[in-house]
């Protein structure tokens, strides 16, 4: 994990002048602006969407509440390429909309949605749903006799969702919208498709165009480096007050409040959500594939490229399993300094852009394991450097389920360790690595640069379709794999939302 | 009033009228719908029948209701709910308006936490959260102030003083309150009235000493205090018990149920007295002795002081000192209750 970086900083330590006159040219401040514009302009777009939902579907008498509540979380299985795919097929200057426009008015050319307004528009439609996770479960988690005591302190409940509410909700929301700042920083798909000139971009452009590397090696710290001022803005957002749950038992739910006349409103912003994240771009896509026809060769294509996806990210998976289980199991049983310093690192892989874990990789891998170098098994290595927390997490979790003193107790009643380790922790590994896997799966199936620098000549994985088709504007022939990778990253999504909480699905730049 | 929740019925027949300046404390088991009734009357749930007046305001019932922030009734929460984004001071303000916000420190000053006004709520004893929570409900005035279970969550050694505390605290402010307990102890000590609830029904209203001194039903009784039962059958104004007959005037014949609190029972050595020691725990200031009758009934009686001549298996007479009260043995509440002091 440390090696990519380690690698990295060496590597651009020995730039010669030329190199950096090119990174010092005015072009890098641009990116500069670019990446944290957006970053910011996602961010705050994405909180003012994903806020009122949690709080519509969860302390609302919102009508259909439940429906809402997994309906707005749906947009989760569309990577943010394929929503960019979507934007531009249909709003794009030869969509969709063109197409209806040239039949009734002749209009032959839209303004173009690229840029900016595209990266914007994808990445706030198809992120918001880690903020309003994070934030209902916030909402889920506190105390509900805090906003009773309000009340009866003579707060209206508008006056108490302000001043008790939201500044109990302070630490969901700055990790929602950490986790919005990571994913459009290390964004690369949408970014590129949309022709946005930020980091990733560069980083990939640099990377294919020029033959010195070391310029792609400097923006990639660059941009490590802005992720870091991202964490640090977080820390900051936490505040200073300690939050904790206060101790009593069962807690009785809070009345929902009653939204009267609100309640139309509050419908319609659900329902144009839900069209503009979900049914919009799914039936984007839809009309291409028909449109396009049942092409034989797309088809064949696109079914090679399941079996390339589902290979390699089921690899990643069972191989992250196997890899995070060691550290799992001292983490979760002897939590010390140490082990916190290994978890930290396994999560600051985590908080790497793809792009540069890929890229360390390629340096690495074309200098010291040519054999390696554009096969397989090193695509497999990066998705598990990449999601290794992925699969650490899950299992971490079900083994703290239960603490040291029952499995004393077992020793105690007469079993041996052995045993213990068999009816006890066993099962519940089983659990715990079953989740791992899933997630790690999901999101090695959405990934895309790591898997565009990494993969061998000739393999394809239904990302990797996806992105050359859509690169192009080839809209009918990106739409088959990109409907199959949202049909493919819903089964599992659909077995973890059943079985653990859907916020734990973290975030992943495709 | 009454409340259900689904088919299960947490209140009815509840009927409680609380006069200015009361501190009632409303007992009962737990799951009996003590807090549901609190928390109605704080208009945090609401009633499915009945009304409830605070002074000559209609708050609740047949088709009035009035918002839980715009009622002016205080409530001090199990967990006490202190905000834990906001100070000491913000905490007690929080319910005070922008220009009555002197009195913050008037009210700190009350219970004595005028000093940690700019703590965080996380960086106070479980004592003093009680307190701030206490004050924060008593600063914007409440015409009432309701308690859910205020002590609970204090350990045993702190809560003896910090109730008296707190009944204290709230006399001196001339508050009207109401809190709920299933600790007997607590709300006989420190009550002003003690409403007794089980199964979402209020049984009786009194002052402490009346609940436990003179209980309307056998299921009172056996609720407040401990006490010896029995089985006994009223024979021409008199009951037959196992401590032999016992006048009583009035009650028509047919079975009773006889309580005799252990305090009313006195030992005395004698050999052939009927009875003998077969168990003994000794607190100290008193000490609980149980001695089995000849026909087959044990009766624990209190006694005070050492009594070094009560050794197990000693001879002993019982002898009644203090009331023995009658019960219908269906439950029916008067004209058949009696009680007979000798």
């Amino acid at each position: 994990m440390v090696l990519p970086i380690v690698y990295l900083v060496v590597r651009a330590a020995e730039a010669d002048a030329s190199s950096w006159d090119l990174i010092l040219r005015g072009r890098t401040v641009g990116l500069a602006v670019r990446s944290i514009g957006l970053v910011v302009a996602v961010t705050c777009a994405t909180l003012a969407i994903g806020v009122p939902l949690a709080w519509l579907t969860t302390r609302t008498d919102l009508p259909l509440r439940r429906f809402w509540a997994v309906v707005v979380a749906l947009p989760l299985v569309i990577p943010s390429y394929v929503g960019a795919l979507a934007l531009m097929a249909s709003l794009g200057p030869r969509g969709m909309v063109q197409g209806w426009l040239e039949s009734l008015f002749g209009i032959e050319r839209l303004p173009d949605i690229g840029g900016f307004p595209g990266a914007f528009i994808a990445l706030t439609l198809f992120t918001y749903p880690y903020v309003y996770l994070l934030v209902a479960a916030g909402i889920k988690g506190l105390d509900p006799s805090l906003e009773e005591a309000a009340r009866s302190l003579g707060r209206t409940p508008w006056q108490t969702f302000r001043e008790v509410t939201l500044p109990l909700l302070r630490p969901s929301i700055a990790a929602g919208g950490l986790l919005v700042a990571l994913y459009t920083l290390h964004d690369f798909g949408a970014v590129s498709l949309m022709r946005y000139q930020a980091f990733t971009q560069a980083i990939y452009l640099q990377y294919k165009g020029a033959f010195d590397r070391t310029p792609a090696a400097i923006l990639s710290l660059m941009l490590i480096a802005l992720a870091v001022v991202a964490l640090w803005a977080e820390r900051r957002a936490r505040g200073r007050a300690r939050y904790y749950k206060s101790h009593s038992g069962a807690k009785r739910p809070l009345a929902p409040l009653r939204l009267g006349r609100w309640k139309w409103p509050a419908l319609a912003f659900c329902t144009s959500v839900a069209l503009a994240a979900f049914a919009a771009p799914v039936g984007v896509l839809v009309f291409w594939l028909v449109r396009g026809g049942g092409d034989a060769t797309v088809v064949a294509e696109a079914l090679t490229a399941v079996g390339g996806s589902v290979s390699a990210s089921a690899l990643a998976g069972g191989l992250a399993v196997l890899a995070a289980l060691p550290v799992a199991l001292i983490a979760a049983r002897h939590p010390g300094r140490v082990t916190s310093f290994t978890e930290k690192l396994s999560y600051s892989g985590y908080s790497l852009p793809g792009i540069v874990v890929a890229l360390a990789f390629v340096f690495f891998a074309a200098n010291f394991t040519p054999a390696l170098y554009q096969t397989l098994p090193l695509v497999v290595i990066a998705y598990v450097v990449l999601f290794l927390p992925q699969a650490s997490e899950p299992l971490k979790a079900s083994l703290l389920q239960v603490g040291p003193r029952i499995e004393e107790a077992g020793r105690v009643l007469g079993k041996g360790r052995a045993r213990v380790f068999m009816s006890l922790v066993a099962p519940l590994i089983r659990r715990g690595a079953g989740t791992g896997f899933a997630l790690v799966f999901l999101t090695a199936m959405k990934e895309l640069p790591a898997t565009l620098l990494l993969r061998p000549t000739g393999f394809e994985t239904l990302a990797t379709r996806v992105w050359t088709s859509a690169s192009v504007g080839l809209f009918a022939q990106a739409a088959l794999p990109a409907l199959l990778l949202i049909l493919v990253c819903s089964l599992p999504l659909y077995i973890l939302a059943r079985r653990v909480e859907v916020q734990k699905v973290e975030v992943r730049s495709d | 009033m009454t409340k259900s929740f689904g088919s299960t019925v947490a209140v009815e027949e509840f009927d409680l009228e609380l006069r200015d300046g009361v501190l009632l404390a409303l007992l009962g088991p737990s799951g009996c719908g003590k807090t549901t009734a609190l928390r109605i009357m704080a208009g945090l749930e609401r009633a499915d029948g009945g009304d409830l007046w605070v002074g000559n305001r209609h708050v609740q019932g047949r088709g009035a209701w009035i918002a839980p922030e715009k009622r002016r009734i205080g409530m001090v929460f199990q967990d006490w709910a202190l905000f834990p984004h906001l100070d000491v001071w913000h905490n007690v303000a929080f319910g005070l308006p922008r220009n009555e916000r002197s009195r913050v420190n008037e009210v700190l000053t009350m219970v004595r936490l005028e000093r940690h006004a700019e703590h965080m709520p996380h960086e106070l004893s479980g004592g003093q959260q009680q307190r701030v929570a206490l004050a924060r409900a008593l600063a914007p005035s409440p015409q009432v102030i309701l308690l859910d279970e205020p002590f609970s969550n204090l350990d045993a050694t702190l809560r003896a003083k910090v109730r008296a505390e707190v009944a204290e605290l709230l006399r001196r402010a001339g508050a009207t309150a109401i809190f709920v307990t299933h600790d007997q102890e607590e709300a006989l000590s420190i009550a002003d009235e003690v409403a007794v609830m089980a199964d979402g029904r209020i049984l009786q209203v009194g002052a402490p000493h009346e609940v436990y001194g003179a209980p309307r039903t056998r299921e009172v009784a056996g609720m407040i205090g401990s006490g010896n039962f029995f089985a006994g059958q009223v024979d021409g104004g008199r009951v037959l018990t196992p401590l032999g007959a016992v006048p009583s005037p009035g009650l028509a014949d047919g079975p009773v149920d006889v309580l005799v609190r252990p305090e009313s029972l006195q030992l005395r050595r004698s050999a052939g007295g009927g009875a003998h020691v077969v168990h003994a725990e000794f607190y100290g200031h008193d000490q609980l002795v149980r001695a089995l009758l000849t026909e087959g009934t044990t009766i624990d009686v209190r006694l005070l002081g050492p009594r070094p001549d009560l050794s197990l298996g000693t001879q002993v007479r019982v002898e009644l000192t203090g009331p023995v009260h009658f019960f219908r043995a269906d439950g029916a509440v008067s004209p058949l209750c009696g009680l007979h002091v000798p």
